[in-house]
């Protein structure tokens, strides 16, 4: 770890200041991801800003109706929130679904959208990574890649987004609120992330000194009936292999809108739209259910190590919504 | 037969002596010693796996507070290479990636961290092969197989009797690169001052650390001391002194009179401090059409190191475990330029009874016998091997208490038939055993002292296992005194001469000598000692080892859940039943038990380190990548025993309990995974992927 100068900002103008004049300066939240990058070599910041003690810490009911969660809301006080637990469970359940109880209780909203792919070349100085050191070389396409990428993937870079929270707010149609030198703007998680293409070293559409201030939830009502749904290969503090965040509204056995969104298939959370617009207006069942999942998977890429997750997407789409079905029947 | 000693203390749950210290963190672990003035070690590894280092630029390191860089250049010259794992910064020749190729002490582990970040390294790269394949054309037959069995067996006409077989099972089973991931790193304080080098190690043998690093130091043992009296888990992975051994004796020989401190880091315990080999395993077996084995054959090919070569006992235990005519064993290596493997807990035995053991449920498939009773069938009256009578073999028992403890006389045999919700049920059982070793070379004091407390002295390890707490009783059954009259001391090599904690045969060595030392002393001093009185004793070999075969069994059963949708696997229940001989304590020994169990579990669903032969390196090398076992994996798991003692063992008529909770745990649960869903997985771990339909 190269030594580094810490300064706490006194407001967010502030940090954004900070960061946005100085190349080598990074913000510094809960660190449960940052400071692993700086002991590995990933990250060399020169400059710690200090956003934890800002006043971003209020969850509070938005004035469109939804909810407002602030940047430096601790995961484990967002799970247990009883608003979000009873208007957004599939948040809920996503972020206790991630990591340790030890890590949730330091980790911040901004923060585990800000965390970076675990993919182990990336975190390895020692081998090429494209996005580490853009032009190097993927390790993982033609290594060992079961927790990688079959949606979305490049040529360049097969890794995927670590998140679950992320994944139940892309379902969920959250929105960021960001502030950069230029003053407010709010991104729609859509466009938050970046798929790789040829620039994998860019994990999201973030400007230079751009400081999370808010997510925002919009009013949905059926989100009430949402659920989060991971699969990994140990009961408790491992990544997803795939996980699946959904919401559903069923009226008279048929689809009146339906969310989806899948996790550890992509380098961003995916967005499954193709199948739930397959699904609006169409019968609630099974089997409805696995043709809008096989129709979303049409394009996996997957590899030879990551095939499984194919029909694992697949039939963990078809569990949860068959649940959430059952559920409001 | 041996004197047994009468138990009082012995068999009673009394709690870890050394516990209310290890929670106030009054314990000191090796790292934690207070020395002063410390300096501290980071080493730099290599990047390739093969090769030679062409140069060393330093210069790019300015950092104040750098003391010093070792090189292979400049470190101070050891004097034995005998053996080559430990041959530290003495040429320029890398055999393995990860390899210690400098090393900077500086005044933080910051600035040594981020100083040797800094070396550059520049080499001549050459190809490596890192790959294990069971087709190779060039394995290697070992001489002898760890620690000293014969390589291949060969018993009747297997090929025959296979020809001829009502039932036939011919399958490859396949285990995984494996790390040991003790809660304590491997960790050691070197001082080099007065002509002494003293090392605070983490050991399972600070008896062991002293000589090997006395010889490669080339200091004369006396001038070497290790001190151990608390580790945080070693598994096998601290039997022996590894390279950060070597490294830290060479840094305090650069340093002389200033303590340098160097604790691996977790990536770095995945190169330096030993592994499981992975394994691929042959197994055929023939039977009558009642099930009776008439041909069991256990084919190995597995891997070693150039740089050294370490050979897995993988198919021994298949030379005991059941009475077929007709057998077969043999171990094959692949000599490839990776780090060098060693113990992981239950060597030979954790790996090859997991093949064999779910050989035999596909073999009980196929006669249409209950697991259980295919193995009665085939249980031994003797050793298949050696021919000498058991000095206890009760796998009968254990599978029986077991089955009824269980509730398998309801099990319905299909696979695939049972389910809860989203989850498909199915039952496994499968045998353990370890063998039952007393090593021979401990000795142990015994001295009254003037606070009328018996101080009973012997250089032995307590690795988290209660050896401090068992050793107390047993000390004290010997003297016939209360245990409160008994001062035990262990971990350091200046105590008396004690083999390793290793081969499950801490207890029977060192409590063997206790036993002799005060049974001398009681002859010598009678019940009423003059304070000062003194005695000690060594032990040499038990003549039973010559006369018996002398091993532990048990049973294992499992409950495996498997999701028909994603097919993760969860293990609501497990239970263990051993017969291990008489149980010294039954606190620590279930604590013994059931980690042996749960690290089964754990290897048989998620431990793998993923070697990628390209780079020749374990890529997933932290404990986020490696998945162990958490909480939330274990539920219900519980070990029971016999209540028995083994007449030929050693005095306290015990067995030693610390591996073979591991053994066959994994096959359990295998056998399970084939009970719900009707697939039978080979390879281990058993992940979601390869049960998902």
């Amino acid at each position: 770890m190269r030594p580094f100068k810490y300064v706490r900002a006194t407001d967010p103008a502030n940090a954004v200041a900070l960061v946005a004049n100085r190349p080598g300066a990074a913000f510094l939240a809960g660190g449960t991801n940052l400071v692993d990058h700086m002991k590995l070599g990933i990250a060399e910041p020169d400059l710690l800003v200090d956003v934890s003690r800002l006043p971003l810490d209020r969850i509070e009911q938005s004035p469109a109706g939804g909810v407002r969660i602030g940047a430096a809301v601790r995961n484990s006080d967002l799970a247990a929130d009883p608003m979000i637990r009873t208007r957004y469970p599939a948040l809920s359940q996503a972020l206790l679904a991630g990591a340790s109880g030890q890590l949730r209780t330091l980790a911040t909203t901004a923060g585990n959208l800000m965390q970076r792919t675990r993919c182990p070349y990336f975190q390895d100085l020692t081998t090429p990574c494209n996005k580490r050191t853009p032009g190097a070389g993927c390790s993982a396409i033609g290594g060992h890649n079961r927790d990688h990428a079959i949606l979305g993937c490049s040529a360049e870079c097969i890794a995927t987004h670590p998140s679950d929270m992320a994944v139940a707010l892309a379902a969920l149609e959250a929105s960021v609120v960001v502030l950069g030198p230029e003053g407010e703007r709010r991104v729609p998680l859509a466009d938050f992330y970046r798929l790789p293409g040829d620039t994998p070293h860019l994990d999201t559409n973030l400007g230079r000194g751009e400081l999370i201030l808010a997510v925002e939830m919009p009013p949905l009502a059926f989100a009430e009936r949402s659920a989060y749904r991971k699969v990994r290969d140990r009961a408790s503090f491992a990544f997803a292999l795939v996980s699946v965040a959904a919401a559903l509204d069923v009226r008279d056995g048929a689809v009146a809108d339906v969310r989806v969104a899948l996790g550890g298939v992509a380098h961003t959370p995916w967005r499954a739209l193709r199948a739930e617009a397959m699904l609006r207006g169409g019968p609630a069942t099974p089997d409805a259910f696995r043709a809008a999942a096989d129709a979303e998977l049409a394009a996996a890429q997957p590899l030879p190590g990551n095939a499984f997750k194919v029909p694992l997407a697949r039939n963990t789409i078809v569990n949860v919504l068959t649940a959430l079905a059952r559920e409001t029947a | 037969m041996t004197d047994l000693l009468e138990p009082r203390a012995i068999g009673r749950p009394l709690e870890r002596i050394e516990g209310r210290d290890k929670v106030r963190g009054l314990a000191p672990y090796a790292y934690e010693h207070p020395v002063s003035d410390p300096l501290y070690l980071h080493p730099v590894q290599a990047t390739i796996a093969r090769g030679r280092v062409v140069a060393i630029d330093t210069g790019g390191v300015a950092f104040p507070g750098v003391v010093a860089i070792l090189t292979h250049e400049n470190a101070p010259r050891l004097a034995s290479d005998e053996n080559r794992e430990l041959w530290v910064l003495q040429s320029d020749e890398v055999h393995y990636r990860g390899q210690f190729v400098a090393a900077v002490i500086a005044e933080t582990p910051e600035i040594a961290r981020e100083a040797a970040g800094q070396v550059r390294v520049e080499y001549e790269q050459q190809a490596h092969d890192a790959e294990l394949r069971p087709d190779r054309p060039d394995l290697v037959r070992p001489d002898k197989v760890n620690p000293s069995f014969d390589t291949d067996t060969q018993e009747g006409d297997v090929e025959a009797a296979l020809a001829t077989a009502a039932v036939r099972i011919d399958q490859t089973y396949t285990t995984p690169m494996e790390h040991n991931n003790p809660m304590e790193p491997h960790a050691t304080i070197a001082l080099w001052a007065d002509d002494r080098l003293v090392l605070w190690d983490s050991t399972q043998s600070a008896h062991g650390v002293r000589k090997t690093m006395a010889a490669v130091c080339g200091l004369d043992p006396a001038q070497v001391r290790v001190i151990s009296p608390h580790v945080g888990g070693g598994f096998g992975s601290k039997g022996t002194a590894h390279p950060h051994n070597a490294l830290a004796c060479l840094a305090a020989l650069a340093v002389p009179g200033q303590p340098v401190k160097f604790a691996l880091s977790r990536q770095q315990m995945f190169v330096v401090a030993g592994y499981r080999t992975p394994t691929v395993q042959r197994i055929r077996l023939g039977a009558d059409a009642d099930g009776r084995l008439t041909a069991l054959a256990h084919d190995v090919v597995e891997q070693t190191s150039k740089v050294k070569e370490f050979a897995e006992q993988t198919a021994v235990a298949s030379r005991i475990m059941y009475a077929a005519p007709n057998r077969r064993t043999s171990h094959r290596l692949a000599v490839l330029d990776v780090p060098v493997p060693s113990w992981m807990r239950a060597p030979g035995e954790t790996p090859g009874m997991f093949a064999a053991e779910v050989a035999l449920d596909e073999l009980a498939v196929a006669c249409g016998l209950d697991p259980i009773e295919l193995r009665i069938r085939n249980d031994p009256e003797s050793d298949p091997e050696s021919g000498r009578p058991w000095s206890g073999r009760n796998l009968v028992g254990c599978l029986k208490e077991g089955a009824r403890r269980f509730g398998w006389d309801v099990r319905d045999p299909k696979p695939g038939l049972r389910r809860l919700g989203d989850w498909l049920v199915g039952t496994g059982v499968a045998s353990s055993t370890y063998p039952c070793y007393v090593f021979p070379g401990s000795k142990a004091t015994i001295q009254y002292g003037t606070d009328q407390r018996y101080v009973v002295r012997i250089g032995a390890a307590d690795i988290g296992t209660g050896a401090w707490t068992a050793l107390t009783q047993i000390a004290a059954d010997a003297l016939g005194c209360p245990v409160e009259a008994v001062r035990l001391e262990i971990g350091d090599s200046d105590l008396p001469m004690a083999t390793v904690a290793g081969g499950s045969s801490g207890i029977s060595s060192w409590g063997s000598a206790i036993v002799a030392a005060a049974t001398a002393f009681r002859e010598r001093h009678g019940t009423d000692p003059g304070p000062g009185a003194r005695e000690d004793a060594e032990i040499t070999q038990p003549p039973a080892s010559r006369t018996h075969a002398l091993h532990s069994f048990g049973a294992q059963f499992a409950e495996v859940h498997v999701h028909a949708d994603t097919g993760e696997i969860r293990v609501p229940r497990m239970l263990g039943v051993f017969s291990a001989g008489r149980i010294i304590n039954p606190r620590t020994a279930r604590s013994q038990f059931i980690g042996g169990m749960t690290m089964g579990l754990s290897m048989a669903l998620h431990e793998e380190s993923v070697m990628d032969a390209r780079f020749g390196h374990v890529i997933n090398h932290d404990l986020a990548g490696y998945h162990i076992a958490v909480n939330a994996d274990v539920k219900d798991i519980d070990a029971v025993w016999l209540d028995e003692h083994d007449p030929h063992s050693n005095p306290m008529g015990s067995r030693g309990i610390g591996e073979i909770g591991i053994v066959g745990a994994a096959a359990a649960i295998a056998n399970a995974v084939w009970h719900a869903t009707g697939i039978r997985v080979r390879d281990l771990p058993i992940t979601p992927d390869k049960v998902l339909s």
